[in-house]
């Protein structure tokens, strides 16, 4: 099939056993790849309210059809689970090589079904497929398992592995891949640690088949052209995704001391700028991006090397934490990468226990000594490895802060940031409404790249409350997510402005399909409700109250910073849910309706 | 003319790989390319790219005559003519002659189209002048 690795690779881990399948063409018309592909297995193979760290669920990883291609941007893996952080649908995606890797050795997807009774790695070497035992390996960190199978198999193997957080159970676990890219959300790596897989390496030489070899190159170089004269390569290459650091500080966006404020009083310590004058040495791309976001440090006061920070671990574990030094940050992310946890959640968890302990909620006695007051950079270091390890206040936290408030209660649920169980990525939304909204109905929980909308408040005016915010809202998570869909990244069409009529040519000549972007924005659509539909069979009484927003981005305007003063009005998010609901063709309780499911030919997949 | 590469620059997403794979084989398959990218990571940091010099070491040494220069100095495989003997290879001082008999049936080396140029988003290749040799 053209466009396709043209398999499934299943691994039976309860039996050891590996099969294949012929990728079904009618799955690959419909749903494409990627996370289209991920969502249609979650819904048809794993049975309602199964455990997700049981032997029912399964972990989907795909690759898309632009993945490992000529095409910028090719480099991006889906990673599909139900999720053990909030019991409904995961999808985190991560870059780097392992995608395209996939393809080569004649792959679009692996499905890791059961639970193995030992540790093991899968080996992928073009069609040979083996299981193989992990006991050396476990519990030891990602970058070392990482640079293990690099100097013994060869550099051209690509790596996903996950780290003691991953095989404790750490509800927020990620994936750690080419030293420094994650799965990183949803606890993706959970999963895998429970299925005691804990590496996948692979490495392939096939070529991909594509339609029209000649029209594919054509297509593909011009938008590497389009890349390469915009206007913002320079600027976005230099800096990546930290180049938001400031501009958020200065627009009241920047998660500070566990989102109390949008604006940190100490934000240059941690600013793009600085960070790419003290610490990194080298930009560090995906598969096939002609703009690479990553950059690459050394970190001189720890003598440590990692990729990152970037915008989010920055807002995170910087910011959010009252700390301003971007060496402290970025060893922070480092340890987290290294011991597998996701820096957005951990970040967050650890904010919370500040704002805890600073309000007498946490004491000495509950943090095993430690000072949690917010700035404090050794208590941060500790937190980080108590999470991974599970082990004292760290327990509690690895639960992500919906749970853990739950059990400390005394009020400080309401300062638990996050929607649905996962903890919010790092816009403050106090005043955004068009963000806030993108947060309260993102089909992960509380993450931003589904729809990033926070720059359309600001040009329409943040506070409005108006239809069409909500209809760009909904337009940007019915399109954005596409590139997670074809196995590429969004960030040559968000960053860089490139047209995206440009991709439809090149999908063209590598599927054979003709396809125009109305077409991909209804499959998006269409994908959209299902994974709403997922949630939906999963959890009772599912509905509008999951939608909800952290009270404090309706109860507690910020004391200081851009946004002080400012908050959105509780009968305007409920308002925005009404709007949103109505254009999605949803109940007034968030539920699909029956002509809206038969309207997008999604019947077969009720029940 | 030759290609040259600056490490500092390489961000090694391979995008390059992919081109020269298409322009010599009209295949999507980085295993395929005449330029190679070493990756030095966690520590230091690095990635190591290797191309060819268009030295013609492979050429001097092939006893069929299969390595041929076109008129802008590029030395260039003549596919019927290779017998896969793999002369070429230990000769090269780069490690950019290629034979690999399960992905090809001749050697395969950069007949310097400039693709992955065009491709580089980073700038870190350029075609150019062959500095004179140091004697």
């Amino acid at each position: 099939m053209n466009g396709y690795g043209g398999h499934i690779l299943r691994v039976d881990l309860t039996n050891g056993m590996t099969s294949k399948e012929s990728t079904p063409p009618q799955v690959a018309r419909d749903f494409i790849g990627g996370r289209g592909f991920g969502i249609y297995y979650l819904l048809r193979e794993v049975p309602r309210h199964a455990d997700p760290l049981g032997p029912q669920n399964k972990l989907i990883i795909s690759s898309g059809p632009i993945s490992g291609m000529l095409i910028p941007g090719g480099g991006k893996c889906d990673w599909t689970t139900k999720s053990p952080l909030t019991g409904g649908y995961a999808s985190a995606s991560m870059g780097g090589h392992f995608t395209a890797e996939l393809r080569y050795a004649g792959l679009d997807s692996i499905i890791l079904e059961g639970i193995s009774p030992k540790p093991v790695y899968l080996f992928i070497d073009d069609d040979k497929v083996e299981l193989r035992d992990a006991a050396g390996l476990w519990g030891k960190g990602t970058f070392e398992v990482e640079k293990h199978f690099k100097e013994k198999l060869g550099e051209e193997f690509q790596v996903a592995v996950i780290g003691p957080g991953g095989e404790n159970g750490v509800s927020y676990a990620c994936i750690n891949h080419d030293f420094g890219r994650q799965a990183g959300r949803g606890g993706v790596g959970t999963v895998m640690g429970n299925k005691k897989v804990k590496a996948i390496v692979v490495h392939g030489t096939k070529s991909v088949p594509v339609a029209d070899v000649d029209a594919y190159r054509a297509a593909g170089k011009a938008i590497f052209k389009a890349c390469k004269e915009a206007e913002g390569l320079k600027e976005w290459t230099r800096y990546g995704t930290t180049i938001v650091t400031s501009w958020c500080d200065e627009v009241g966006a920047l998660p500070t001391r566990n989102f109390s404020a949008g604006s940190f009083d100490k934000a240059k310590g941690i600013y793009g700028q600085t960070m790419r004058e003290k610490i990194v040495i080298t930009d560090k791309g995906c598969f096939g991006c002609p703009c690479p976001c990553g950059k690459y440090s050394h970190v001189r006061k720890y003598n440590t090397y990692v990729e990152g920070p970037e915008y989010e671990t920055i807002g995170l574990m910087g910011s959010n934490l009252g700390i301003d030094d971007i060496e402290a940050v970025a060893q922070a992310n480092l340890l987290a990468d290294d011991l597998g946890i996701d820096t957005i959640s951990a970040g967050n968890a650890i904010a919370w226990a500040m704002e805890c302990y600073e309000k007498g909620l946490l004491t000495g006695k509950d943090t095993g000594g430690l000072e949690l007051k917010f700035g404090n950079v050794e208590a941060t270091f500790k937190l980080i490895e108590l999470i991974a390890r599970r082990e004292g206040l760290g327990a509690l936290l690895a639960e992500g802060v919906k749970r853990a408030s739950q059990k400390v209660g005394r009020g400080s649920e309401r300062f638990a940031i996050q929607v649905k169980g996962m903890e919010q990525s790092a816009y403050a939304t106090h005043n955004a409404t068009a963000m806030l909204l993108a947060y309260m109905t993102c089909d992960v929980g509380a993450h931003h790249n589904r729809s990033w909308a926070i720059t359309y408040d600001l040009q329409v005016g943040r506070e409005k409350v108006v239809p069409e915010k909500v209809a760009r809202v909904i337009w940007l998570q019915n399109f954005r997510p596409m590139f997670d869909v074809l196995g590429g990244c969004r960030l040559q069409w968000v960053e860089l402005g490139i047209d995206r009529n440009l991709y439809m040519p090149a999908l063209e000549a590598i599927t054979g399909v003709k396809r125009t972007w109305e077409d991909l924005d209804k499959v998006g659509e269409r994908i959209w409700n299902l994974t709403r539909m997922y949630w939906v069979r999963e959890i009772e009484g599912f509905g509008r109250e999951w939608d909800l927003p952290s009270p404090r981005f309706y109860e507690e305007p910020p004391t200081s910073g851009a946004t002080k003063g400012q908050i959105t009005k509780f009968e305007d998010v409920q308002k925005l849910l009404d709007m949103y609901y109505e254009q999605r063709g949803w109940t007034s309780d968030g539920l699909p309706k029956p002509e809206t499911i038969d309207s997008l030919g999604l019947r077969a997949f009720v029940g | 003319m030759r290609l040259y590469a600056d490490h500092a620059k390489c961000s090694g997403c391979n995008a390059c790989r992919v081109a020269c794979s298409l322009n010599l084989f009209g295949e999507n398959n980085p295993k395929k390319a005449a330029l190679v990218i070493e990756p030095h990571f966690p520590a230091p940091g690095v990635y190591e790219v290797k191309v060819c010099t268009q030295c013609g070491d492979c050429a001097a040494v092939c006893p069929t005559e299969a390595i041929q220069q076109d008129e802008r100095g590029a030395y260039y495989v003549v596919f019927d003519d290779c017998t896969l003997c793999e002369a070429c290879v230990p000769v090269c001082p780069e490690g950019v002659m290629f034979v690999r008999a399960e992905l090809a049936n001749a050697a395969w080396k950069c007949d310097l189209c400039g693709d992955c140029v065009e491709v580089c988003g980073t700038s870190a290749l350029w075609v150019a002048e062959k500095e004179p040799a140091v004697v």
